[in-house]
């Protein structure tokens, strides 16, 4: 499965990721439109840690054994048939048990509505925004080895 | 009928083993029988349903066609009365006998009732584990007026919110100083205690309800100090127990819940058991001990499922852990709950009273043993991680402090080891960080050839 991983030595805290996640998400999937006139603009699905001079972007790692998802006490989480971690908001009550499970901190919490937020590496877009957007190929979307399991 | 793989209960840990057994094995027979008649449901949600925050139909845990695509047998409203080790069978209430290869026990927990005089079935009096409850409080809340709720724990609290919202008049009892007390430290219930306080529910602690009066209907309590109070509804929710009913009079070793080993597998081959049923193994506590929370239940069925299916897994990093939330104060603890003055604990807190954000560690050796986040709970995950990894955190521990805490403030050796495994349950995947394939970039980066 195609994940995305993080090179921080190239990462320039440019914070690009998160505007074309917005963008990803937006009604109009246009940058000027969602940023100037959608009323509810989303919010970047992606943390951009940054401590300078270190920064590195970190997104879900739709793991193969997602605690999130195990955790998540009324089934909004769940993985598709290729493997990603998605978030049905229809039925998520903001138990944040998620939040409390996801070892790598990468679930958010959306003020607006009070559900969680996480990166659904752009399922409808084929290809992850955030990723090719990217000025200095800090980001890639890469199939990830997993190492064959011992039976 | 005989399965080869049989489950007894229809929650987080029967649904961890049935998606466990089903990823490695397509071909065997699987059966899940229940005592209750509804299709796989979160009890979690019980208290969002109640106060209207979901529908009915949102109580699923699953998809309405989940036993199917899942190839599984469903007993849904039979209930399991016993074992027979030898013939291997399940021995139902209706006579009826289910044959098993392999069983796991995930018959969950029952309310804990405290002996009160006066408590014969009343109609207004409720417990808060099944969908039956839920829906008898929710026709029952419309036309109260005031509510007692007995015990100051997770639930109790949540259903106290829950009718205060709905504008009846809440007294919570609870026997302890203080709520919430075997998951918090006394800080953070000061902060629950406040926020209830506010919202007008009345909390009356170090007491309990010794008598109820009332025939058809409970009318009022008398508790301990002698004080009456006249209510509409009564709630118990004093606690939960251990339902090791069917393991009754089988070799089956049951200490408070039937003992299970890291493999989830009970003292007799074959037989697993899990959730809130069963005693496993606390990674921080180092023992075994009844942790009765989803997320355990649901990754214990999981490890269950796969050694049942002859794939050997542990569960090695089970612990305490909640998240919880009354009114608009959110909590995460997990691992050990301990007193801010502990000797043998080195306890880091900071406590921001206006904005009520509260952390709070307890290290042993450098390692985190346990730790609180209330008011704020953004990334509490990366703190279980740290702790479930035995990292110690010596070196950076003034930085836990940081409300935003986060990766980057992790030495940079931990942080990308942490960062860049795969961890499978106990069994550790590597894999390559490195170069990007031309699929990948799809020729848009530099430097590949064609």
């Amino acid at each position: 499965m195609r994940r995305i991983v993080v090179k921080p030595e190239v990462c320039m805290n440019c914070h690009l990721c998160e505007v074309w996640c917005v963008v990803a998400h937006s009604k109009s999937k246009d940058i000027i439109k969602a940023f100037l006139y959608e009323e509810r603009k989303p919010l970047p699905r992606l943390i951009v840690e940054e401590s300078r001079p270190e920064s590195f972007a970190l997104q879900c790692k739709h793991c193969d054994e997602p605690d999130c998802i195990f955790a998540c006490i009324s089934g909004a989480l769940y993985k598709d048939e290729e493997g990603r971690v998605l978030h049905d908001e229809s039925k998520c009550v903001a138990c944040y048990s998620c939040i409390m499970a996801c070892p790598y901190g990468a679930i958010k919490i959306n003020p607006l509505t009070g559900k969680i937020l996480k990166c659904d590496l752009c399922v409808d877009l084929g290809f992850p925004p955030c990723v090719e957007k990217c000025p200095n190929n800090a980001l890639e979307y890469v199939e990830v080895e997993i190492g064959a399991e011992e039976s | 009928m005989r399965y080869d793989y049989v489950i007894i209960g229809n929650s987080a840990g029967g649904i961890g083993c049935i998606e466990a057994i089903r990823e490695l094995d397509e071909a065997s027979s699987v059966a899940i029988i229940a005592a209750e008649k509804y299709h796989a449901y979160s009890r979690a949600l019980i208290p969002y349903y109640l106060d209207g925050k979901i529908e009915l139909d949102k109580i699923y845990y699953r998809p309405p066609d989940f036993y199917e695509k899942m190839d599984v047998d469903a007993y849904l409203g039979v209930k399991a009365v016993g074992i027979d080790v030898s013939s291997r069978e399940v021995l139902l209430e209706n006579g009826g006998r289910i044959g098993f290869g392999k069983l796991l026990i995930a018959t969950g927990g029952r309310p804990f009732i405290p002996p009160i005089e006066g408590l014969s079935g009343q109609k207004n009096v409720f417990t808060f584990l099944k969908l039956d409850d839920a829906i008898g409080v929710k026709e029952a809340i419309s036309g109260a007026g005031s509510a007692i709720v007995l015990g100051g724990g997770i639930i109790g609290l949540m259903v106290a919110e829950v009718l205060r919202r709905k504008s009846i008049e809440v007294t919570v009892v609870e026997l302890a100083d203080r709520v919430l007390a075997p998951v918090v430290d006394a800080t953070t219930s000061n902060l629950v205690q406040e926020k209830f306080a506010e919202n007008g529910v009345k909390i009356i602690l170090q007491n309990t309800i010794t008598k109820v009066v009332g025939e058809e209907e409970v009318e009022k309590v008398i508790l301990k100090d002698g004080s009456e109070l006249p209510t509409d509804l009564l709630i118990l929710a004093v606690g939960v127990r251990p339902n090791t009913e069917v393991a009754k009079n089988t070799p089956i070793k049951v200490n408070r819940g039937i003992v299970v080993n890291k493999h989830m597998e009970t003292s007799v081959e074959g037989i697993y058991a899990c959730g809130d049923c069963a005693e496993i193994y606390d990674f921080v506590f180092g023992a075994n001990r009844v942790l009765p929370l989803w997320p355990t239940a649901y990754v214990g069925g999981r490890v269950a499922g796969f050694n049942m299916c002859g794939r050997r897994r542990e569960y090695t990093y089970a612990t305490s852990m909640n998240a919880m939330h009354f009114f608009d104060l959110y909590i995460v603890s997990a691992g050990l709950n301990v007193p801010n003055d502990s000797d043998e604990f080195e306890i880091l807190c900071t406590l921001d009273e206006r904005r009520r954000i509260y952390r709070k560690f307890a290290l042993k050796d450098g390692q985190i043993a346990g730790f609180i986040l209330a008011g704020r709970v953004d990334r509490a995950g990366i703190l279980l991680k740290l702790m479930r990894e035995g990292v110690n955190v010596s070196e950076f521990k003034d930085r836990l402090l940081k409300e935003d805490f986060g990766y980057v403030d992790l030495p940079e050796e931990i942080r990308w080891e942490l960062l860049g495994d795969k961890v499978k349950l106990g069994v550790v995947y590597e894999y390559e960080h490195g170069g990007h394939g031309r699929a990948a970039c799809e020729g848009r980066c530099e430097g590949h050839e064609a």
